[in-house]
């Protein structure tokens, strides 16, 4: 399969990784973020861990919607969609993940019009569909599925298309790297940058990383070699002793990312002053609200919202995860009151959360197994 | 049927039924092993398999049942029709048994044409004649209009057991072979984008069939050596295969670039960040035949036709103790388990 298989090439890949075992200091630990958990998922399902030397560490980022999303939000859409004759849409990605009284699927089940829809279009068809009913898109993602709810906010408003509205949940990347390297528990030596948000933003917003805080990113795909290419750029980088910010996934990021998309966003988004972020807590400037030139297709503007707020549940040490504190299993719940069926937290939902990677790939492997030859 | 495991306590705590109880996982597995084995099977419930052994009068037969819900009812490949009667008569095979007689409920939706009724029996009808089972009699009932999708049916089927196999997974031993029959994943795959929900096409196609004819050829090679046999439909080759793992408590090496999957349904998997291990399949079967066996097994299952593509995708090892483990040619490993729920396309 083009652009897969040349990029799972065996060959490369025990290149790359004995490349990143010759450029590694045995003197020195390094602990790389992968911002995205589109990484974190890519990592453990190709085992590539089982491919780095013991001193070159990977910590999951706060890059995955679902996970960062706090309960009171999946909670106030649900109650939006509890009115009559309302259809609630959202990603895959949302449908197991846990409200205080259930999921949209458990929703389903007792008797709510929960649809899973692949793009905000489809959203949009189904209200075209169902013009007796009112169809809320629940939306989620960072600048990578943004513009596509932009777009869809944009081609509403030209139809006059009144039974729909999106409930926006759109969050943006930056605030939440700034928000880590804050922190004072956090120690890394550099970044795996998100791929696909930079197809979006471009390279340019991460300067300041390199620059100000002096860790190098370097932007990256989602194949096996383009991850363990990216490490080797940032351990090449660490060697010389410099921080830039690199592109290797150069075949869909452009360094000034998209105009377009970025101008659809403008159009339909502005800045909330803050929001929270699960685990990371309110962050000022870093998530986006519908524009009140759109006021008539946002579920907030357009509903009485309840806004609730709920705290995680004591026990869950999502947030400590989230930020790259603590792996997956140093949670005191993971595998055991939490798992990918009876999730506590979003972690272990959403298959870019860390918890719900490392459950499914990595937990229970036995060490003796994990780099014995295929055959 | 193996006396092994005693089931009689009720572990089911689920306040209500939901679609992933159905789905073929861990929440079925669950519900089947919590609440219908206790109260149903009692202390003589030993693993699950896809039949149940009888003895009548000293006559051992298979026998199974099997519903059908499956929207649309027509996709390419297939329909619903075919897939009830080859869905039986499968579940027998991969029990050691060849599908002799066959009986069939249908329950319609008010206001079912005709004609889709008509195009459904006549489909049932020459999968029967195809697979050599005669159906022997059946049931009717009709549910208000808005219930049961245009039509469910259920298929209970009997068969004989071949003679010289014993499928048991207490007989799985270290250094047995896992065995696959074709590409995984053509079914799945097809009724997810046949429901048009996605806006994806794809060149692709049920690969509903009777897959008897290939456990039969492998037996009379193999016999004795073959150990255990599964058809991996709703839950994938990854829940059979963890299914295996718990019940003989040994583990799974899966060698990843052995696993024979069309390219139409990688790309669709990789879009929609579906795995195919996890994906349904109407016409492959697995099996695990002891070393000594696997090659002669193999060759068997080639030469039938539709088994050209049958491969030996991992063996049986001791580690990891009751679970499934992929391995890939560049070294890297992942576990894999049973699917949970629904499998649901993700964003990014």
């Amino acid at each position: 399969m083009k652009y897969v298989d040349e990029f799972r090439a065996p060959e490369l890949i025990t290149k790359a990784g004995e490349e990143i075992r010759k450029l590694a200091d045995p003197r020195r630990h390094y602990r790389i973020m992968e911002v995205c958990g589109g990484h974190s998922h890519a990592i453990y399902r190709f085992g590539l861990k089982d491919l780095l030397p013991a001193n070159v560490e990977l910590i999951h980022g706060p890059g995955c919607p679902v996970c960062v999303l706090p309960m009171g939000r999946i909670d106030d859409g649900l109650s939006l969609a509890a009115q009559p004759d309302f259809i609630f849409a959202a990603f895959g990605d949302m449908m197991r993940v846990p409200g205080t009284h259930g999921s949209p699927l458990e929703y389903k089940a007792r008797g709510m019009d929960v649809r899973i829809v692949y793009s905000p279009a489809d959203a949009l068809k189904l209200a075209r569909n169902n013009p007796e009913k009112h169809v809320m898109f629940f939306a989620i993602g960072f600048e990578t599925t943004a513009p596509s709810t932009a777009l869809t906010l944009l081609r509403a408003k030209t139809e006059g298309l009144r039974n729909f509205s999106v409930f926006c949940n759109h969050v943006t990347i930056i605030p939440a790297i700034r928000a880590i390297l804050d922190s004072p528990d956090m120690r890394l030596d550099g970044f795996v940058g998100p791929g696909h948000v930079s197809t979006v933003i471009g390279c340019r917003p991460y300067e300041w990383i390199a620059k100000d805080a002096g860790k190098p990113v370097v932007v990256a795909g989602f194949e096996p070699l383009d991850i363990l290419q990216s490490i080797v750029m940032l351990l090449r980088q660490l060697r010389k002793g410099e921080s830039k910010v690199e592109n290797q996934y150069r075949r869909v990021v452009p360094w000034e990312g998209n105009r377009s998309a970025l101008q659809a966003m403008a159009e339909a988004f502005e800045l909330r002053p803050y929001f929270e972020w699960r685990g990371l807590g309110f962050i000022s400037q870093s998530a986006l609200k519908i524009r009140s030139s759109y006021a008539e297709w946002d579920a907030e503007q357009r509903f009485a919202v309840p806004g609730v707020r709920v705290t995680d549940p004591k026990a869950a040490q999502c947030g400590e995860v989230l930020k790259g504190v603590l792996k997956p299993a140093q949670c005191k719940l993971f595998g055991r009151e939490c798992t990918p069926e009876q999730p506590v937290g979003a972690l272990m939902v959403s298959s870019e959360g860390s918890c719900a990677a490392y459950f499914n790939y990595e937990h229970r492997k036995p060490v003796t197994i994990a780099n014995a030859a295929t055959n | 049927m193996s006396t092994a495991t005693v089931l009689r306590k009720i572990t089911f705590r689920e306040t209500q039924i939901e679609m992933a109880h159905g789905a073929g996982g861990k929440a079925s597995r669950r519900l089947v092993e919590g609440l219908f084995a206790p109260l149903l099977f009692g202390a003589s419930a030993g693993p699950l398999g896809d039949a149940a052994h009888i003895q009548i009068n000293g006559t051992k037969i298979a026998m199974t049942t099997d519903s059908f819900v499956v929207k649309p009812l027509r996709f390419p490949g297939g329909s619903i029709g075919e897939l009830a009667i080859n869905g039986t008569v499968n579940d027998l095979a991969v029990s050691g048994a060849r599908a002799e007689a066959m009986v069939v409920t249908f329950v319609l939706e008010a206001g079912l044409p005709t004609e889709v009724l008509e195009a459904e029996v006549r489909a049932m009808g020459q999968a029967a004649e195809k697979a050599g089972v005669i159906i022997a009699g059946g049931d009717t009932k009709v549910v208000e209009h808005g219930k049961a999708d245009g039509m469910y049916i259920t298929t209970t089927g009997i068969g004989r057991l071949m003679a010289g196999v014993e499928i048991s997974p207490q007989t799985v031993r270290p250094g047995d072979k896992v065995l696959l029959s074709g590409p995984i994943g053509d079914h799945g795959i097809t009724i997810l984008l046949a429901r048009g929900e996605l806006d994806l096409e794809a060149e692709l196609f049920s690969d509903t069939r009777s897959v008897f004819p290939l456990v039969e050829a492998m037996v009379r090679e193999a016999g004795s050596g073959v150990r255990w046999m599964r058809d991996p439909t709703r839950g994938g080759v990854a829940t059979s295969l963890n299914e295996l793992a718990r019940d003989c408590g040994h583990g799974i090496i899966l060698f990843e670039e052995k696993i024979p999957v069309r390219n139409s349904v990688r790309g669709a998997c990789e879009l929609l960040g579906l795995d195919p291990l996890h994906i349904a399949n109407e016409g492959q079967f697995l099996t695990i035949v002891s070393s000594e066996h696997a090659e002669a097994a193999l060759n068997a299952l080639r030469c039938v036709p539709g088994g050209e593509e049958a491969a030996m995708i991992g063996e049986i090892r001791e580690q990891p103790e009751g679970a499934v483990l992929v391995t890939t040619l560049y070294g890297g490993s992942r576990m894999v388990d049973m699917l949970v729920g629904d499998p649901l396309p993700r964003i990014c």
